[in-house]
């Protein structure tokens, strides 16, 4: 055994560490190493200078523009990437249409659609879940009805789909409609691309408990969408969107990123005052630090055992990652709250924005983190809650 | 033992129940903290008129002489209809105020104002490095003249920009260096927001709360504003401050238990894979779990309350804290749950939920957090000798 990274992969580490050094913005730094919002700009800023390098895709092959790195190389991009702090590229399109479109495509939606996604050229959304349909998401209603008219063959979309991640900057959406209703529920599903411009498509924001704009409500009044833009085969849309969810194994644990916020606990820690000693030295605040850290320790190897696992298909261990890396991301997001006490509560929504140089309390880190702890939530309910993904360990892993 | 209300105590939650249900619903409530003022007129006025500004101060001032377990209903409804007004902050003031009465201070006149509703208290006491200390003050009160010239920033005053007045903490000066977080020489002053040489800088709180950054710089104050001096100063900030973590612990269980019974009826209602999501096992277990805290933090509340009354300072603080420290623990528990069995619905603006969520995460940050409260249980003489007392009150 050899815990050890090879001398490629530290090569690989440091040629990744002097491209973030030089190319990520510091202005873009700044905001997510102090939990700001990001714009829309910001996103699309940082995709086009990872696209330039060939980077923004790690996962896709290389004939389709993808840079060939090994599982490793791309655990290695990941974790520097966070631990920089870089924007997210956005999953939809790189990460979750993407490999469904290259594994099921037809050949005019791969030429068209995939160079879009590498520039960055369309901003996509995912269209699953639906008011009734979250945990449970092969019941969705949404229809779409073959029809043939001089223009050629199209559906006619109706239904509404809910919790749409930054659907009010989509130009694309993709997404899972019933196409039969006279069969077992999974089995009349089928995967459309939809153009989010075309007329009878209607986007609600729905505003998060932080008060961020980042999910809406999307509705389809007779939306025509033309036959092309199905994927695969009709009524197979369950196995493409299997095969989506969870084609991403390990990123999900975000190791890279809650090393970086332990840190910034710690730094907050050293800095922050408890009746005259630096907070870092309470007994019970360390104790917390400590427990957290030896967990995310645990979590790390566990990902890198996975990742040494030849089987590259999704797999259920993809649960155990989600449901311990969410819980010690929020955890982190407790502890940075309680590193700043009461200095938490001003909420300055400018700030926040970008449009304030400084928070009007002038603490500048503590201002945002009572957000990010409320906004942090969330993972654990997104992308299959964790008492889904405690089902699938149950009977998928454990036969339960 | 009695663990019964009285009939007044009854008809107090009873009001203020058919007043929120009427006027402070979550509709109107919203409008409420979203307006400039973020508080509203009329609402302080109703809350006067139905006498909850009356019932902490004592009959001699107009009051009900209303005692610690009499605010505890209070503050439970208030937490059940998540009110943001800034009765909390008054009723904190004014319990400054009885106490510096006893100790000398002529605290008539405030009191009476308080009573009929016409002054609003705030309390300036946490500063930027004091965290949940609030024995750390860097703010200085310097003897001048015949009163006293103070300077210092105070951070987070809970309605600081609403309040006709100012409780303020201050070490009297001479006291350099390691003096900061002793006991001793600690003032309390009462004076108007609007005295020269003070600045409030209103904000709002991501609870829906109001709160303000508040500076005084060489603010002149004569003796008659001087609440408490150094003999009094110390005891009156500690029983007050326990007095208000009380009151937020009944605070928060109110909400704690609109919280539970608004999620117990959406895991009743809402639908996935053909049953009422309650049907899993795995939710009715953190159901089970949450009522667990709740029933805990109900107790621990009320000896919170109940202890108030107690003549031993020890015996306060050992409650106090155990309680704020047991509430706190349920209130993330018992919040975060919520959001989570709640899915996607759990973190929008648009549910009820997410505020009380909200309020009870803003609550653990406020007159001590866990760690804070667990330190102070264990630091209570008598902690390591292993002595538990055998009753209850
Ligand atoms: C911030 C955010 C962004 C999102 N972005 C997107 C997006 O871009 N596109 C998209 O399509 N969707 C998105 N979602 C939707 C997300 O996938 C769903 O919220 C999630 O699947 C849960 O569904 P639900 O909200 O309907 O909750 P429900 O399914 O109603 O669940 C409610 C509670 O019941 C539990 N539960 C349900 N079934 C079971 C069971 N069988 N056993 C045990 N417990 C169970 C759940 O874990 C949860 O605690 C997003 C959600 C959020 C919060």
């Amino acid at each position: 055994m050899d815990l050890n990274y090879s001398n490629e992969d530290l090569a690989f580490r440091i040629e990744v560490r002097a491209f973030l050094d030089a190319e990520l913005p510091a202005d873009l730094q700044q905001k997510v190493r102090k939990h700001l919002r990001l714009s829309k700009e910001d996103s699309v800023r940082w995709h086009k200078i990872l696209a330039a390098k060939g980077w923004v895709a790690p996962g896709w092959p290389v004939e389709f523009g993808g840079p060939g790195w090994t599982a490793t190389q791309r655990h290695i991009f990941e974790e520097e990437c966070a631990r920089a702090g870089t924007p997210q590229i956005m999953p939809f399109g790189v990460n979750m249409v993407a490999p469904v479109i290259m594994a099921f495509g037809s050949q005019a939606q791969k030429d068209y659609y995939l160079p879009r996604i590498l520039s960055c050229e369309d901003w996509w959304c995912q269209g699953y879940s639906e008011p009734g349909a979250g945990s449970d998401l092969a019941s969705l209603k949404t229809t779409a009805v073959r029809h043939a008219d001089a223009d050629g063959d199209y559906y006619l979309v109706n239904g509404q789909k809910t919790w749409t991640t930054l659907a009010q900057h989509a130009d694309m959406i993709f997404c899972l409609v019933r196409t039969d209703t006279g069969v077992r529920k999974q089995e009349g599903i089928s995967f459309l691309l939809i153009d989010m411009h075309s007329p009878g498509i209607t986007v609600r924001p729905i505003i998060m408990l932080d008060e961020d704009h980042e999910v809406n409500e999307v509705f389809f009044d007779n939306v025509r969408v033309p036959a092309s833009n199905l994927v695969g085969q009709e009524n197979r849309g369950w196995t493409y969107a299997k095969y989506l969810l969870g084609h991403e194994r390990t990123g999900i644990a975000a190791v890279g990123r809650s090393k970086r916020e332990l840190a910034f606990v710690k730094t907050l820690a050293a800095r922050e005052n408890k009746s005259g000693l630096p907070l870092i030295e309470d007994p019970l605040f360390a104790a917390k630090l400590a427990s957290l850290e030896i967990e995310l320790m645990a979590l790390e190897m566990t990902v890198l055992r996975v990742l040494a696992r030849p089987n590259q298909a999704p797999g259920p261990e993809a649960s155990v990652l989600k449901v311990r890396g969410t819980e010690i991301q929020q955890a982190l997001s407790e502890l940075m709250v309680e590193a700043v006490g009461p200095m938490a509560l001003p909420f300055d929504p400018a700030y926040l924005e970008g449009e304030r140089e400084h928070s009007l309390v002038g603490d500048d880190e503590a201002a945002p983190l009572l957000a990010h702890y409320f906004n942090y939530r969330k993972t654990s309910i997104y992308g299959g809650s964790n008492e889904i993904q405690r089902n699938i360990i149950s009977q998928m892993i454990l036969g339960l | 033992m009695d663990f019964n209300f009285n009939p007044e105590q009854l008809q107090f939650a009873d009001a203020l129940k058919r007043w929120i249900g009427r006027d402070y619903g979550f509709e109107a409530r919203r409008a409420i903290i979203h307006s400039q003022a973020g508080v509203s007129d009329a609402a302080w006025a109703t809350l006067a008129e139905l006498g909850m500004t009356a019932l902490p101060v004592a009959e001699a001032h107009g009051g009900f002489s209303g005692s610690a377990v009499d605010m505890f209903v209070v503050m439970r409804e208030l937490g059940r209809g998540l009110v943001v007004e800034p009765y909390f902050a008054t009723v904190l003031g004014a319990e400054f105020l009885r106490l510096g009465a006893q100790a000398g201070f002529a605290a008539a006149e405030l009191l009476e104002r308080v009573a009929g509703g016409e002054l609003k208290l705030a309390c300036a006491l946490g500063e930027r490095q004091s965290r949940h200390d609030l024995f750390d003050i860097a703010t200085r009160a310097q003897a001048s003249g015949d009163g006293w010239t103070i300077s210092g920033e105070k951070k987070v005053v809970i309605h600081g920009f609403e309040a006709g007045a100012l409780i303020v903490s201050a070490r009297a000066g001479g006291s350099e260096g390691g003096g900061q977080r002793e006991h001793g020489g600690v003032l309390l002053f009462v004076l108007p927001a609007d005295t020269p040489g003070v600045t409030v800088t209103g904000y709002r709180t991501l609870d829906g709360q109001r709160a303000a950054d508040i500076r005084f710089d060489g603010v002149q104050l004569t003796r008659a504003q001087l609440l408490a001096d150094e003999a009094a100063g110390a005891d009156i900030l500690d029983a007050t401050l326990d007095y208000g973590a009380a009151l937020l612990c009944a605070e928060a269980l109110g909400a704690m238990e609109a919280l539970f019974e608004a999620t117990l009826d959406y895991l009743k209602t809402r639908q996935q894979f053909g049953a009422p999501i309650g049907k899993f096992q795995a939710l009715q277990h953190r159901m089970a779990d949450m009522f667990v805290h709740l029933e805990q933090a109900h107790s621990m509340a009320l000896l919170a309350a109940v202890k108030m009354a107690a003549t031993d300072p020890v015996e306060r603080r050992r409650a106090v804290s155990a309680a704020k420290y047991r509430v706190n623990q349920a209130a993330r528990f018992v919040g975060q749950q919520a959001v989570q069995l709640h899915g996607g619905m759990g973190v929008t603006d648009e549910l009820p939920a997410a505020h009380y969520f909200k309020r009870l995460a803003a609550i653990e940050l406020q007159l001590g957090d866990s760690d804070h409260h667990l330190a102070r249980f264990i630091a209570q003489p008598g902690f390591a000798t292993g002595v538990v007392e055998a009753e209850a009150a």
